[in-house]
């Protein structure tokens, strides 16, 4: 067996002295999937808020739809993005395909269900909360989408996260649109699945140790944040 | 064709650069056997520093890079069977197959070798002496380069094994490393191309047991990607590397390249 000791101590040395290389791949794991949760906030949370507010046929159907599309399999939004952006499919003249960008509609595809979803959920809550309110004041069901994303933004904050734990993690459809090219589109997972390819079963396990770090930290970092809104709300209350 | 056309009148009057200036990189569609082995590290950074072409290599099995390429997902192919290689260029997706440079398969195993072919030379002999032991045996079953070549041979031998599939033989679907890696845990016999052996950390109990046949043989060639089929191909660009690749100087960087003192690819362009 290999020595996994000493191999994980290669890969922290490798972090905290500041290898290039290995930066420039945490780096663009970290650009990619939180410009990808940006862009599915953006769409997932007005989505999310106007389906919990409306009423229409079906409705049903549609929230029961948006929460199953939160178990997308990453293999096949990347094989569906792929025949999109391949030069021989429709979106092949963007000549995006094996680019960052080309992860990051991938990961917009995986991540906005489960900011739709949980969005949904936050906001159906507090609608029912307001409802009175809302009514007096004659606001509309749809209408009132921007107040009700406004006071529930912080409990927002873990659909966010929730978004961004899919994005970090996934390999299955980043290694198809972006191809896993050295310096351009290679991040975390792709490395660690080619160190497992490799039989670099060690430096693999390591490199995980430091994705998963990098999620604890990205969370600690918006926890606070959270928290200090929180305590700034009660201030001004 | 049209849009090469226009391009060349305008670079003709002046008006756009040439083709060439504005192919700042190359998809290669190659395999995982260059890439984990290293050899494209070694070798790319010459062309690179030489021309100022960016070279993005897509590690996949040969059958999906032929299938990409056929998709025009690259500009240039860079895979190991010949066949596929020739029928890819027969269809006309390709403009013309160059040998590069060839190593071997080896059958590794167990070192208890249960079907007993340690030293075999006669690659059809062990196949048939691990069928008829039922041994363990873990197949790539992904229609890559090696899995075809594994074929092959079983078909040489007469025998189909993937009748016993999920019993003795068992294919992965994956690439050679994670082949390896499922070898390595349950003492399975394995085709596997020598580079990729060689560079590989997690060999366990595995050993080579057989080497040496002929048939073992592994050529690589290359292929520009068929610009009339794919107006986006980056031709101009991709056949410079080719030139290179199959040149003195891209033959000497792959004589150049060893591992633990051994060489892994041998330049045999013509």
């Amino acid at each position: 067996m290999q020595n996994f000791a000493s191999e994980f101590n290669i890969a922290l040395s490798l972090i905290f002295r500041g290898d290039a290389e290995l930066w420039a791949i945490v780096l663009l794991s970290l650009r990619v999937s939180i410009f990808a949760v940006l862009i599915s906030a953006l769409i997932g949370m007005p989505v999310g808020a106007a389906l919990a507010v409306a009423r229409f046929p079906g409705r049903r159907v549609v929230i029961i739809l948006m929460n199953a599309l939160m178990g997308l399999p990453p293999v096949v939004v990347g094989l569906l993005v792929y025949l999109m952006l391949s030069r021989s499919g429709p979106l092949g003249v963007l000549e995006l395909l094996y680019t960052p960008t080309a992860m990051i509609i991938a990961q917009v595809v995986l991540v906005t269900p489960i900011i739709a979803a949980l969005t949904r959920q936050v906001v159906e809550t507090l609608a029912e909360e307001y409802s009175e309110q809302l009514r007096s004041l004659g606001v509309s069901r749809l209408a009132s989408v921007p107040v009700l994303l406004w006071d529930a933004r912080l409990a927002l904050v873990t659909a966010l996260l929730a978004g961004f734990g899919r994005a970090i993690a996934e390999v299955g459809a980043v290694i198809i649109v972006g191809g896993n090219i050295n310096h351009v589109t290679r991040v975390m997972t792709t490395t660690i699945a080619l160190e497992t390819s490799k039989g670099n079963l060690a430096l693999a396990l390591a490199l995980g140790a430091i994705l998963v770090g990098i999620a604890v930290a990205v969370n600690a970092l918006v926890s606070a944040l959270t928290l200090r809104a929180e305590r700034e709300g009660l201030r001004h209350a | 064709m049209i849009r090469n056309l226009i391009r060349s009148s305008l670079v003709a009057l002046g008006l756009a650069v040439p083709a060439a200036a504005e192919e700042a990189y190359i998809v290669v569609q190659s395999t995982t056997s260059t890439q984990n082995s290293g050899l494209l590290d070694h070798i790319l950074p010459g062309f690179e520093a030489e021309t100022g072409v960016d070279v993005r290599v897509v590690a996949v099995g040969t059958g999906q890079a032929i299938r990409n390429a056929i998709n025009g997902d690259g500009d240039v192919l860079l895979v190991h069977s010949k066949p596929a290689e020739e029928q890819f260029v027969a269809d006309g997706w390709g403009v013309e197959r160059f040998d590069v440079m060839y190593n071997d398969f080896v059958l590794v195993g167990p070192k208890a070798d249960p079907a007993g072919v340690k030293g075999e030379v006669d690659i059809i002999v062990a196949l048939s002496a691990i069928a008829n032991s039922e041994a363990p045996f873990a197949s790539r079953g992904d229609d890559s380069g090696t899995h075809k070549a594994e074929m092959r041979h079983w078909k040489a031998a007469g025998i189909d094994p993937t009748s016993a599939s999920g019993r003795w033989y068992r294919e992965t679907g994956s690439g050679m490393g994670a082949t390896l890696n499922v070898a390595s845990g349950m003492g399975a016999y394995v085709l596997t191309d020598r580079a990729t052996w060689l560079s590989f950390g997690n060999r366990g109990d595995l050993e080579i047991l057989v080497e040496g046949d002929p048939r073992l043989f592994n050529q690589y060639g290359v292929i520009l990607v068929n610009p009339e089929k794919h107006p986006g191909v980056r031709a101009t660009a991709g056949q410079r590397f080719i030139d290179w690749l199959i040149g003195p100087d891209g033959q000497a960087a792959i004589d150049s390249y060893q591992l633990d003192g051994q060489q892994l690819f041998f330049p045999n362009a013509r």
